[in-house]
């Protein structure tokens, strides 16, 4: 398998900035992944020696927390919100519509690398739903004609 | 110059207030006019979101909600001198909805720009920490007891009780750590708070650092909230600057430092000990209790958690005196509670109000009734581990008490509605797998009995065995209840059994009316 390349210098440097902040694991994870938009696996060993914490340790504290990656992302991250309010408001459908027009489930990749897909319980935007986020922006009242215009919008300003 | 507030709310910005603003802003240098936009936090009358207002002699008038085509009509009817349009809704203030509520913890959001500092001193801001400053910390938990307020976090616990006991706690550090991970659906006060009252929630913190001796806070943000993060680090700094936090808290020499952390994606890390087990960089696993947080909690010392709620309810009580608090409200729940009106619902928003109103009230006379039309058949109160509830019990008051005899919570306060065309079965299946999926792992009735409890509705569901599975699904339920460490597997049984006992008829049972 091949690795993927990633900004060494990035990683290290959100390391030293956080490592002596109390709790500092989250705050490095978080820092990653914002820098370089996953946490690789093989930054752990050098995550870990800079907490005192074993490999495993760090390993289960990534795993446990599902916004937290070890692939690369696509492009944007689309979050499609699953849960009770936006089912009220077929976001069942929606589901459907969006997986079937990326061609992708739940955790996967568009082939071409611009979306990637994960399910969310709530963005608190309830009161406007369907909803989802794109990278850091939420979308309220989706439906499938404005998630298409929302993509193409995505893909035009990519091009 | 006139001023006009274009909401920075991020269910506002979900619904194009942003371009909204970008096409005042336009319209008016076209027009030559010059005006003063102002970012302000939502009103909550999310179903006229993006909510414009213009500030006339006569007041706030609202128009909503605006798309930015509408921007250009709106300048041409004159809408900066709060003249008539089709969007035109009147003075903000006299809309019912929001006329109606009794906005305490609220008192500011929408009115003000949240983060600036000026702006919430001259509404009433940081009076309380003021008072506060001049008290003993025993007379401030007093204050905050005296106030009847329980936790609104979702289990109800008297704050001023949890604060007494970590004053008492003697302890070289103590901790005020703030529960912002709101992962429950249908519910977005905590939200629309930091966005839209920031100051508040850091008033609030800063007075329970007061009460109990503690010297710094922490806030636990849910990462789906990066505006509330923006907004809440803004106003930190603001109140640093002008000597609110830190060392020397308006020079009374008393110290408290705040700092913003995230989540990370795990619904249970809303759960106190799983958060605080976060905090310190772990994975979200629940503690066994005791020790109480407010024993040993966060890095092993005396830790205050509360919900974002409860704390931003603290300065006015500070304010106005626990008293003032507790003449709101019914029996044994005294002040107001933001509700958060969601899902299948024709007018969704935020409404605070004294406990005691009826769920009929909330979802009929604010609510307006189903967003389809159709009637409303289920309604989920308390987030995803609250009860699902049918019509007949929707004369039930919204206070913790009335809910609890019917096996029903308030929880956080959300009320998600569902018209008659819901699976209730389904919604049952979603409550277990949810379960499964957040499940911390810690006990078998959760981690499995919710993976089995998935299986047993399937079968339901495809009519086999179905006697003997919907007893199966019974003793499941009981076993979760009975044998969870904490209530993400001792509640899941509330959606799910309170949807076969309500709407047998989904799980191919007789219904209720057809058995009486
Ligand atoms: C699974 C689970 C999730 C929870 N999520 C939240 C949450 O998102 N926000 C919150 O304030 N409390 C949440 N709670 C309740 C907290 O454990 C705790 O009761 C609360 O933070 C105490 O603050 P309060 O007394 O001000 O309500 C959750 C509890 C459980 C069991
Ligand atoms: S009930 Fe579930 S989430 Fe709670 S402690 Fe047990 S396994 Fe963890
Ligand atoms: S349930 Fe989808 S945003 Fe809350
Ligand atoms: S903008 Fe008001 S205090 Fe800075």
């Amino acid at each position: 398998m091949t690795q993927t390349e990633w900004d060494r210098d990035a990683v290290t440097e959100v390391i030293e900035q956080k490592k002596s902040m109390p709790g500092a694991l989250l705050p490095i994870l978080h820092g990653i992944q914002d820098r370089i938009g996953f946490i690789p696996e093989d930054a752990v060993p050098q995550i870990a020696k800079a907490l005192n914490l074993s490999r495993a340790e760090v390993h289960g504290v990534i795993s446990f927390y599902h916004y937290f990656r070890t692939t690369a992302p696509g492009k944007h991250t689309i979050r499609l919100c699953r849960a009770e309010s936006c089912q009220a408001m077929n976001a069942e459908s929606l589901e459907t519509h969006v997986k079937a027009r990326l061609g992708i489930d739940y955790h996967e990749t568009t082939a071409d690398g611009a979306f990637s897909l994960e399910p969310v319980y709530c963005l608190g935007n309830c009161a406007c739903s369907p909803s989802m986020m794109i990278d850091h922006e939420v979308y309220g009242h989706v439906s499938p004609q404005s998630f298409d215009a929302i993509i193409d919008e995505l893909k035009e300003v990519a091009a | 110059m006139i001023t006009v507030y274009v909401p920075r709310d991020s269910s506002a910005l979900g619904l194009g207030a942003e371009r909204v603003a970008n096409a005042i802003q336009l319209e008016a240098a076209r027009r030559g006019t010059a005006i003063k936009l102002v970012r302000n936090g939502s009103r909550g009358l999310y179903w006229l979101e993006p909510l414009v207002e213009v500030v006339t002699p006569g007041g706030r008038v609202a128009y909503g909600p605006v798309r930015p085509g509408d921007v250009a009509g709106l300048f041409e009817a004159g809408f900066l001198e709060g003249k008539a349009h089709p969007l035109y809704q009147g003075l903000t203030e006299e809309i019912p909805y929001l006329k109606n509520q009794e906005r305490l913890t609220f008192a500011r959001v929408g009115i003000t720009d949240p983060v600036c500092l000026e702006d919430y001193l001259a509404h009433g801001g940081y009076r309380g920490l003021r008072n506060a400053l001049a008290m003993e910390p025993a007379a401030i938990v007093e204050e905050v007891t005296a106030s009847g307020l329980r936790g609104r976090g979702g289990a109800a616990f008297p704050t001023g009780i949890k604060w007494k006991t970590v004053l008492n706690a003697p302890a070289g550090q103590k901790y005020v750590v703030c529960n912002a991970d709101e992962g429950d659906s249908g519910t977005f006060s905590d939200r629309m708070i930091m966005e839209g009252d920031p100051f508040v929630l850091i008033e609030g913190m800063t007075i329970a650092g007061l009460a109990v001796g503690a010297t710094r806070g922490y806030i636990y943000l849910r990462i789906e909230y990066p505006h509330a993060g923006v907004a809440l680090n803004q106003a930190i700094e603001a109140a640093l600057q002008a000597g609110y936090l830190g060392d020397d808290i308006l020079g009374s020499g008393k110290r408290f430092q705040l700092e913003v952390r995230l989540g990370a994606g795990a619904y249970v890390c809303g759960e106190e000990t799983a958060l605080l087990e976060s905090l310190e960089g772990k994975r979200g696993m629940v503690r066994f209790k005791p020790p109480l947080p407010a024993i040993e909690g966060l890095f092993g010392q005396p830790t205050v958690i509360n919900n974002v709620i409860s704390l931003a309810s603290v300065p006015i009580i500070l304010d106005k005196g626990g008293k003032y608090y507790a003449d709101y409200g019914m029996g044994r729940s005294r002040g107001t509670l933001p509700l958060q009106l969601a899902g299948n619902v024709k007018r969704p928003g935020l409404i605070e109000k004294a406990f005691g109103m009826t769920l009929r009230e909330l979802l009929y006379d604010y609510g307006g009734g189903s967003a389809s039309g159709r009637p409303i058949r289920a309604v989920q109160v308390g987030g995803p581990l609250g009860s699902y509830m049918p019509e007949s019990q929707f004369d039930t008051p919204l206070d913790y008490e009335s809910f609890s005899a019917i096996w029903a919570v308030l929880g956080h306060g959300g009320v998600v509605v569902f018209d008659d065309t819901v699976d209730m079965a389904k919604m049952a299946r979603y409550a277990m797998e949810f379960c499964a999926l957040e499940s911390c792992g810690k006990c078998t009735p959760c981690r499995i009995g919710s993976t089995r409890g998935v299986e047993v509705i399937d079968r339901i569901i495809d009519d086999r065995d179905r006697a003997k599975n919907l007893a199966l699904l019974r003793d499941l339920g009981d076993t979760m209840l009975a044998g969870s460490l904490c209530a993400l597997g001792g509640m899941t049984p509330y959606p799910v059994l309170s949807a076969l006992n309500h709407f047998p008829e989904d799980f191919g049972e007789k219904s209720v009316a057809q058995v009486a």
